[in-house]
């Protein structure tokens, strides 16, 4: 007798593209490489020891949570690493060993995994734990002390840029897009976050959707708002410095905190866009973009419901009316 | 012409190279065929045969069972077996005409027409409907109901739908290649139903050959052109072809002839030629046996009724141990459970596949990524649309135009966490439309 072979049979389509969540996560890393690799340069081994130990304690607080509640292990998806590397990159490299470690426990347990891991959380991890380390540790999280010449009182002030701007002096903008300033580790250079950005675009892992709409109207907000008019030098210092481009890229385009819908996309970016300027030339600190963004991403759902996207070939309701009478 | 298209959609493997180079070969079936009674959309056909009764190659086995529905005739000449249900390759058990062939392929004697344009629109329709000419490319929605539009002189488009846009399939892509003539011939004889229509043939650029083929021999010809379109699936979708060729937008409560168009693949019009101008009806039609298991996968002209199974044999059988077999395309085909299924009027290939990776991907959590939205051509949000089937949330599907889904599949395909939306969305909308359905029956009786 002839052995039977048995068939699969499932639902179609019976083929799909080679992308999977940890491909796209891989991505955002080698993304990420231009902007940590220039942060180590700049502000020397310490920071290398940061974006270890954040890394590191990302993954391990996953793995750990996973074991204790029982679930499969997700580690491998790779989005605990880059909630590790992110939020290293938004920490200044003068913190001690353990504020890292705490923050990324935080991002990771708190902010994501209670409310149901990868997919379920409402905030952005890395930003959420940041925004928790600068409201419990604020004199560690802004202590820039640790670049050389910093205390150069004619180079930077005694601050980051984005404080020199807030305090009325111009800042040497040139510097600022290259990014050998003082600032966090990740965020100072414009030019190797664009780079990794271009990368991202190209990869077709985000769109220019949420940053393009986000960069423009901060840029719109700060020329009306921000007291200075047309001054290119403080446009460009504003655009350059402080979280502005990795939050635009990296943070803003998080695909779990930011709606779904083409047109609530835009909608978001215009709102981080308000916000940032809001926190920045209404506020009491320089920066502004880590809040505006866990704000924003509370407005998600609500922005989402708003702009559900005709379908195809389905009309504006008023015009079909009109055309049914 | 500058290349059209559609916004959204994927480009899965094509794999149409192992097959596209294979000359069309006639294949006579032995022993016994298979004719479900439901080989389109509509009422199933009544048979006309009886056990025992001797029947000829080209004679009616089958009476349409109203005015959407279509008759069915044998491809064999042989003597009936019995009339019972039998599996077809959508998984249904369906009535059917089973017929052992006499290996003689005597045939019925059919009428050619010397001058099809001297007929009536209602001669021509009335050929198409006696012929059993069903849309061919899968659907099955009967020819002449199509071609029956409320407002026939408000159609300006009668467009070839030549995309062939699933993967592995190159039936329509031989009939093209090797009779370009009787293709344009059905087109003409439906222009002949539609004074103030243009004829297009729109064509994938990955079929070059075939656009320029055309292209030429139509250099003359007032009412037909050639539109090349992107290759892209689902090019061939009825509302994305429309929107390529017209720029007009329908949505599932419009018919196409409420954007002035009608659409007809290859196959239908190839079909349609046949039983207008030869008098032929619906008995053979091309099919693609093909995949990584086959030994020599090529395409064959079929006779109506012929198994799977027999088919694959012609194709060499198998080579390697096939995890799926697919009656269809990868994207929108039905697995098999077996080959002991017959063909039908719309059945189109049979793809083997050694790898079904499809099968074995882990679903991991929604990362809300979009890219389930940049691919659906119909605009929508598959992943909520999901999720609102998941958890039975009728009101919220119907909200984000579930309804509209046209089930190809592009969704599910590029769901970097391998979630299967489309399966999700079809299970819902079935079970939204079969609601309203009872709904409507049940308002109907009260009245």
């Amino acid at each position: 007798m002839e052995e039977k072979k048995v068939l699969n049979v499932t639902a179609s389509p019976h083929v799909r593209a080679n992308v999977d969540t940890q491909k796209i996560m891989a991505c955002v890393i080698i993304a990420l490489l231009p902007a940590t690799v220039f942060g180590i340069f700049n502000f020397g081994i310490r920071a290398l020891i940061i974006i270890v130990a954040s890394v590191a304690a990302a993954v391990l607080s996953e793995y750990i949570y996973c074991k204790i509640v029982h679930r499969k292990n997700t580690t491998r998806d790779l989005s605990a690493v880059v909630t590790g590397l992110l939020l290293a990159l938004n920490l200044p490299s003068s913190v001690p060993i353990w504020l890292p470690i705490l923050g990324s426990a935080f991002a990771i347990i708190i902010v994501k995994e209670l409310f149901g891991g990868l997919g379920q959380n409402f905030m952005n991890p890395a930003l959420g734990a940041r925004c928790f380390l600068l409201i419990s540790f604020a004199g560690l999280m802004t202590d820039y002390s640790n670049y050389p010449g910093f205390n150069d009182k004619n180079a930077f002030s005694g601050a980051t840029p984005l404080a020199s701007l807030k305090a009325g002096r111009t800042v040497d903008t040139m510097r600022m897009i290259l990014g050998n300033i003082p600032g966090t580790i990740g965020e100072t250079s414009m030019i190797a976050i664009v780079i990794g950005a271009i990368f991202l675009i190209l990869m077709g892992v985000i769109s220019l959707r949420i940053p393009g709409t986000y960069i423009l109207t901060f840029a719109i907000f700060t020329i009306i708002f921000g007291g200075h008019g047309f001054d290119m030098n403080f446009l460009v210092g504003e655009l350059a410095g402080g979280g502005l481009m990795l939050g635009a890229f990296f943070m803003a385009t998080d695909y779990v905190t930011s709606p779904i819908t083409p047109t609530g996309q835009i909608i978001y970016g215009i709102l981080l866009g308000v916000m940032t300027g809001i926190f920045r030339f209404f506020g009491s600190s320089a920066e502004g973009v880590s809040y505006a963004i866990i704000f924003s991403n509370l407005f998600v759902p609500l922005i989402e419901k708003a702009t559900i996207p005709r379908a195809f070939g389905i009309r504006k309701p008023k015009k079909a009316k009109k055309e049914a009478a | 012409m500058s290349l059209r298209t559609f916004k959204g959609g994927v480009h899965p493997f094509e794999g149409k190279e192992l097959s596209k180079s294979k000359p069309i070969k006639e294949l006579l079936p032995k022993g016994e065929l298979v004719f479900p009674v439901s080989q389109h959309i509509g009422a199933p056909a009544r048979p006309l045969v009886a056990k025992g009764d001797t029947v000829l190659r080209g004679q009616k086995i089958a009476e349409a069972g109203g005015f959407v529905s279509s008759p069915i005739y044998s491809s064999v000449s042989g003597t009936v077996t019995g009339i019972e249900k039998r599996r077809t390759a959508t998984g249904d058990m369906v009535d059917s005409i089973i017929i052992e062939s006499d290996g003689n392929f005597m045939e019925a004697g059919f009428t050619e027409c010397d001058d099809v344009t001297k007929l009536s629109k209602d001669e021509i329709i009335k050929k198409i409907q006696d012929a059993g000419v069903v849309g061919m490319g899968g659907a099955g929605f009967p020819t002449h109901v199509k071609l029956s539009p409320k407002e026939p002189d408000k159609i300006d488009y009668i467009i070839a739908n030549c995309s062939e846009c699933e993967p592995y399939l190159t039936s329509d892509y031989r009939e093209m290649v090797e009779e370009p003539e009787k293709l344009i011939g059905g087109m003409k004889i439906v222009l002949q139903l539609f004074p103030n229509a243009k004829g297009v043939f729109a064509i994938e650029n990955n079929k070059q050959d075939c656009i320029d083929k055309i292209s030429e021999m139509i250099k003359d010809e007032d009412r037909l052109y050639v539109q090349p379109l992107l290759t892209k699936y689902p090019e061939g979708g009825e509302r994305q072809l429309i929107h390529a060729v017209t720029g007009r937008d329908i949505y599932s409560k419009m018919l196409p002839a409420d954007a002035g168009c009608i659409v007809d693949n290859v196959a239908t019009l190839m079909a349609i030629y046949d039983a207008v101008k030869l008098g032929i009806p619906v008995m053979n039609r091309v099919f693609t046996v093909t995949g990584d298991a086959v030994c020599e996968p090529r395409n064959f002209r079929i006779c109506i009724g012929t198994s799977y199974q027999e088919l694959l044999d012609a194709a060499g059988g198998l080579i390697h141990d096939p995890k799926k077999m697919i009656s269809g395309g990868p994207m929108m085909g039905f697995a098999l459970y077996g080959l002991d299924v017959p063909t039908t009027k719309t059945t189109s290939a049979l793809l083997c596949m050694t790898e079904d990776a499809a099968s074995e991907y882990e679903t991991t959590a929604c990362i809300n990524c979009g890219r389930c939205v940049e691919a659906c051509p119909e605009r929508l949000v598959p992943s909520r649309l999901a999720d609102f089937a998941m958890h039975d949330e009728t009101e919220e599907f119907e909200k984000w135009y579930g309804l509209e889904c046209i089930e190809c599949g592009s969704c599910s395909y590029v769901c970097p966490a391998r979630r299967p939306l489309a399966q999700y969305v079809k299970t819902m909308k079935k079970q939204v439309l079969a609601a309203k359905k009872k709904a409507a029956a049940a308002a109907k009786a009260k009245k």
